[in-house]
């Protein structure tokens, strides 16, 4: 059993209080635990099975404007004031930063309301391994399937956020995932390999096990004998599966730090056209059962749903108390990220978005650290398929494409498919004016 | 070393009897206990950042049989904790019977010195240190925006306890120091990244202001960066320079030569050992012993020393990499792979110093040769999908080359390949192997490792550049 608020409560106010008495003049300190429980499956058969407890308190020591940090997973109480003495001489000695401080009290979260983040199901290792086996089976129904690699896993965390501002707060949530990794081997043994994958809040959300091995099986078969194409400037689809990491740059790219240092390509661009008019991008915390859902952000800053793009325009960037201090900002609860992050869904079907263009290049896979938010500049390796008319023709592999995200971001139209299926979502997404580097 | 059993309501006697009553049944197991100790220290933006110390413990009790493996890990060291433990890998086991394996070999040879490399420098001396390199730096040119510096150091204490009560032990110490550097110039930014480090004390790495040099080759980069044009994009001649370049092994026929996915057959090369999979003048090893690097281990986490391991020899596939697992399924020997983040993760087969070895030609013979072409000097990170056998690496510094000569800088693009065939495209190797500065961290499967590359520089015929410019 996960442990209870109660015992972390405890911890928190433990630490927080000997970080006073000696000698800090504040203390933020959270504490957590997480136990989780993983089956894996290797064709049609048991390959591991994986317990996992941890158990951490990390805590942050000022002393007027210095600060200094420490972390421990040995919370025996003798480890711990060895620890909080270490930080607070370290914090002693480390330069100050004016911008150092607790985040602003009246902005502190107060009110919570139950998102439902907390299934207390549990679900045995054998019943795991029962609904694995369905999985396999289902992808080993099509003769191409040479492998199948599946995996079942149940976690229970809770934490609580503590500081000498008087804040004390957390909560239990759960997290239930099931993937299937299969590969398909050719006439001429060349293999490709892909995946499908449920992850949600609540046990009974996740998707059904055949579902699971019959997508992963189809998506693998469609990309054997996969064809170079030529370099050419061409229009390109994102799958909803990398659609989204579109989002990732952009939130990454707006985060306060890389504005307040000057790193970003979008410094400098709140109300300024940043993508096409039609788009709009929120940020939305509180989602009954949402994957990125949160009462309140890593430094306990209440949380309210933003809107970051208004008809293509930049609203606001993702502010914590730091930088937002830095840049004469008030934190937007955004202290550890975005929530649950999505673009609006677009207008138009994901049938008419395939036949837009006469050739279009739909992608379903990216690999590599490509995007560079300094420039903007993006150059990625990339998987996918050639459609022409709307009709997907042949697979595509060993190709690049690469673009400026300045251009991408004016060049976005969204297809009306978007799901919930990750913490940041996107729709069925087309980019005009990409360059494919292949042959 | 630390004494992982004082402190805790369970005497060392007690976890051996769990140990051996667990695993006696098995084919192999043990009980793995980590003590970390990390820091990290950071300068952003002319101010110190951060200075965060970490202290994490733990152990991992792992049982394997047939090609089941059984694992739980926590940080407490309690004996209700292992006997949970043990009773749930039992419960994953209860009706596979194995063999336990006989003992590990024991090595007296060490590749790094037992140190704290955390303590050995003090924090006073590490800040002042940052504070000058900012100086330093910015003190280069008016157009520096940004700097960034850190130190990053590791005091990681493992134990393996084995059925029967075998004991093996090591003590790794980690060092890093990395600089980075945005210059903008009329109105364009970029940046530029050098780091330097091993298994050795920070001062090591630092003295007769070693750290200058860190400094001046991060400015460096940025500022051929600044005067970067657009990347072609298409298949060209592509010259590697020596050194950090070789991540493209590590990417492109590293990671398909570790065992597990070639015991799985998922792997591009697993049906290929014997066969010719590169040109005849491509040696490469993988090798855990080379003094203070950064992937050298003296032994690995299931305890195997480490070794200099041939994957290729003159451009035929000679041997896998294996962990204890793999190798036993694939009746061959641990060739001292079997590597994991930490006690919160399993073993698996992993690189530790990936190095293709001297060939006999100079860089100069090689851009010469070429007509049209890029040289790539570095690269940031690179990744591989190991069963199609594609893989990228990201330029963070190139150039043109034409007609023979190095022409204007390129920005960073991304190049593709297909790791089965590329070494088969590799027509010239040179002189002048050189091992990576020590900034190599690799990730499979969720798990981070320390890592090394080298090479010399190395001529290829046809790879796909992934620019802008058609």
């Amino acid at each position: 059993m996960v442990k209870d608020q109660d015992y972390l409560k405890k911890t928190a106010s433990f630490c927080v209080d000997l970080g006073k008495k000696l000698g800090a003049t504040d203390v933020t300190a959270v504490v957590m635990n997480s136990i989780s429980e993983t089956v894996n499956f290797r064709n049609k058969k048991l390959d591991e099975s994986d317990r996992s407890d941890s158990l951490a308190v990390s805590l942050e020591t000022y002393i007027g404007k210095k600060k200094s940090s420490i972390t421990s997973s040995n919370l025996n109480e003798d480890n711990i004031k060895t620890l909080i003495e270490r930080c607070i001489e370290t914090t002693k000695i480390t330069p100050e930063d004016e911008f150092n401080s607790l985040p602003d009290k009246d902005l502190l979260a107060t009110k919570i309301i139950d998102l439902n983040l907390y299934d207390d199901d549990h679900i045995s290792n054998e019943e795991k391994i029962e609904y694995l086996k369905e999985v396999e089976e289902a992808a080993f129904e099509k003769k191409e399937i040479i492998n199948t690699e599946t995996s079942f896993s149940e976690s229970k965390s809770n934490f609580i956020l503590a500081s000498s501002d008087g804040f004390l707060n957390g909560h239990k949530s759960s997290s239930f995932s099931a993937s299937c990794v299969t590969v398909a081997k050719n006439a001429n043994n060349k293999m490709e390999r892909d995946y499908e994958f449920t992850s949600t809040c609540h046990l009974h959300d996740m998707l059904k096990p055949d579902q699971i091995g019959v997508i992963a099986a189809k998506k693998t078969i469609q990309k054997l004998n996969p064809r170079k194409i030529e370099s050419e400037k061409i229009s390109v689809i994102f799958d909803r599966r990398i659609s989204k990491g579109i989002l990732s740059v952009f939130a990454s790219a707006i985060s306060a730090s890389s504005i307040a240092r000057g790193t970003s390509f979008l410094k400098d661009k709140i109300n300024e056209d940043v993508f096409s008019s039609s788009i709009n991008i929120f940020d939305k915390p509180n989602i009954i059962k949402g994957l990125g859902s949160r009462y309140f952000d890593s430094e306990g800053v209440k949380m309210e749903e933003l809107k970051l793009v208004e008809q293509g325009v930049l609203k606001q960037y993702l502010v914590d108390t730091y930088n937002g201090k830095k840049l004469n900002l008030k934190s937007n609860g955004r202290s550890g990220g975005t929530t649950n992050l999505y673009f609006e869904k677009g207008s138009i079907s994901y049938k008419d978005l395939l036949k837009l263009n006469t050739r279009t290049l739909y992608i379903t896979e990216t690999i590599g650290h490509g995007s560079n938010l300094v420039t903007g500049d993006y150059s990625v390796g990339a998987t996918g398929f050639m459609v022409e008319n709307g009709i997907f023709k042949h697979p595509v592999s060993e190709i690049t494409i690469a673009g400026n995200f300045k251009d991408i971001f004016k060049n976005i139209t969204l297809a009306d498919d978007l799901e919930f299926k990750y913490s940041t979502n996107a729709p069925t997404m087309l980019i005009e004016g990409m360059v494919v580097a292949g042959k | 070393m630390t004494d992982f059993f004082t402190k805790t309501d369970i005497s060392r006697k007690d976890a051996e009897n769990i140990v051996s009553d667990t695993l006696n049944k098995c084919d192999d197991g043990e009980l793995y206990l980590e003590n970390s100790k990390s820091e990290s220290i950071l300068l952003d933006d002319s101010k110190i950042k951060s200075s965060n110390y970490s202290s994490d413990l733990g152990y991992g009790l792992r049982a394997v049989t047939g090609e089941v493996v059984a694992y739980s890990h926590s940080n407490e060291i309690s004996k209700s904790s292992l006997k949970q433990s043990a009773d749930n890998l039992q419960s994953t086991l209860k009706s596979k019977k194995g063999t336990y394996n006989n003992k590990i070999s024991k090595t007296n040879e060490k590749f790094y010195n037992d140190i704290n490399p955390i303590e050995e420098k003090s924090l006073n001396s590490k800040l002042e240190l940052l504070k000058e390199v900012n100086n330093y730096t910015r003190a280069k040119s008016g157009i520096v925006q940004q700097v960034t510096a850190s130190f990053t150091g590791e005091h990681k204490s493992v134990e393996i306890i084995r059925s029967g009560g075998e004991v093996l032990t090591d003590v790794r110490p980690l060092t890093r120091f990395n600089v980075s550097v945005m210059l903008e110039k009329n109105g364009k930014k970029e940046t530029g990244v050098y780091g330097i480090g091993g298994r050795q004390s920070y001062d090591e790495y630092l003295k007769e202001d070693n750290w200058k040099k860190v400094c001046d080759e991060a400015f460096r980069i940025a500022s051929v960066n600044l005067d970067s044009k657009p990347a072609p994009a298409g298949e060209m001649k592509v010259v590697l320079g020596p050194g950090w370049p070789a991540i493209l092994i590590h990417e492109a026929i590293g990671h398909g030569l570790e065992g597990d996915f070639n015991r799985k057959k998922t792997s591009a090369f697993h049906d290929l050992m014997g066969q010719r999979v590169a040109s005849e003048g491509v040696t490469i090893v993988d090798d855990g012993t080379l003094h203070n690097k950064r992937g050298s281990l003296t032994i690995d986490d299931e305890g195997t020393p480490t070794e200099k391991t041939v994957l290729i020899e003159n451009g035929i596939l000679k041997n896998f990499m294996q962990d204890r697992l793999n190798a036993r399924l694939m009746n061959t020997r641990s060739t001292g792979s079997g590597r994991r983040e930490s006690y919160k993760h399993v073993v698996l087969p992993r690189m530790r110093n990936t190095m293709m070895l001297n060939g006999k030609y100079s860089q100069e013979e090689m851009i010469k040769s070429v007509d049209k072409g890029i040289f790539a000097v570095s690269f940031g990170g690179g990744q591989v999908d190991i069963t199609s056998g594609k893989f990228v690496f990201n330029c963070t510094e190139a150039y043109e080359i034409i007609n023979g000569k190095i022409g204007s800088p390129i920005k960073g693009a991304t190049l593709i390949g297909d790791g089965p065939s590329i070494l088969k495209e590799v027509s010239l190797v040179g002189n002048n192997m050189m091992l990576d500065p020590g900034i190599g961290t690799c990730g499979k499967a969720g798990q981070g490792v320390p890592v090394g590359v080298a090479q010399p520089s190395i001529l290829i015929d046809k790879m796909t550049v992934g620019g802008t410019q058609l």
